[in-house]
């Protein structure tokens, strides 16, 4: 059995990697990447929990955390696409027509 | 430490060295097969704590779909290669964001969870005992995130198809 904070500990970098990923990238898909890697940071810790308190829940909030994620990324590049075929970039920071 | 544990810091070392290529390479294309050496070692994080379906799904939703949708998604929207096109100018501000972010979480976790506890047998997360779960406690918000990915779907073709009407 592996010790819960060696998992958390390994999830929280993947969340920090991903944070810097959301922070520092330009292209849109490079930053939808990033959130796949926090999102999947937060299933660890699902799992790890899961597996720490005896119950099976953790690992169906998992497999939902999995099919949102599924969801958004079709979305968000469907929306990507649609910014790409208008503007001609997906530069996150000169898409800036919403911006105040 | 046990065995388990060796095995799990290698593949995590695998994941967290894969995560740091996602975000610092400059090329759109490695960044996502990198992604997919990420992925896959969380999967591996996921059997080497007895979630064996879970796994499975990781494997075949993110790395069979998901990664495959990233790939069209850069073939479709031809981005450029290099360091100045992929990144902003606030690397230095979104390192320190995340280090920030990192220390807080080590210091809670630490303060919070004893690296000595008791290790416990493991839940084994096999297909038999999640479906049991999700058909009978969860079965609402399975129906609802069913009714989710339908809407995505719908969603996804209404944005990215040519509308020739005004």
């Amino acid at each position: 059995m592996i010790r819960l904070p060696l998992v958390l500990f390994l999830s929280a970098t993947l969340f920090a990697t991903g944070v810097y990923g959301v922070l520092a990238r330009r292209n849109a898909v490079l930053v939808l990447m990033s959130i796949e890697l926090m999102l999947n940071a937060v299933n660890i810790n699902l799992i790890a929990f899961s597996q720490h308190l005896q119950d099976i829940t953790g690992q169906v909030f998992a497999l939902f955390v999995i099919t949102v994620a599924a969801a958004e990324v079709g979305i968000g590049l469907a929306i990507v696409i649609l910014i790409y075929r208008n503007r001609e970039t997906i530069n996150v920071d000169e898409v800036n027509l919403l911006k105040w | 430490m046990t065995g388990a544990e060796v095995a799990f810091v290698v593949i995590g070392a695998v994941a967290v060295i894969g995560a740091f290529r996602v975000v610092t390479s400059r090329n759109v294309v490695r960044a996502a097969l990198y992604l997919v050496v990420t992925l896959s070692a969380v999967a591996g994080v996921y059997l080497l704590l007895a979630a064996e379906f879970v796994a499975w799904v990781q494997i075949l939703i993110y790395v069979g779909a998901i990664v495959i949708l990233f790939l069209f998604g850069l073939m479709l929207t031809k981005a450029p290669i290099g360091r100045e096109a992929l990144d902003n100018q606030n690397r230095g501000v979104a390192l320190l964001v995340s280090a920030a972010i990192l220390a807080g979480l080590v210091y809670l976790i630490t303060g919070a969870f004893e690296w000595n506890a008791p290790r416990i047998d493991p839940v084994e997360g096999t297909t038999a005992a999640v479906g049991e779960s999700i058909f009978s406690r969860f079965i609402l918000p399975f129906e609802a995130i069913s009714f989710l990915l339908l809407a995505a779907l719908i969603g996804a073709i209404v944005l990215s198809r040519k509308d020739d009407r005004p």
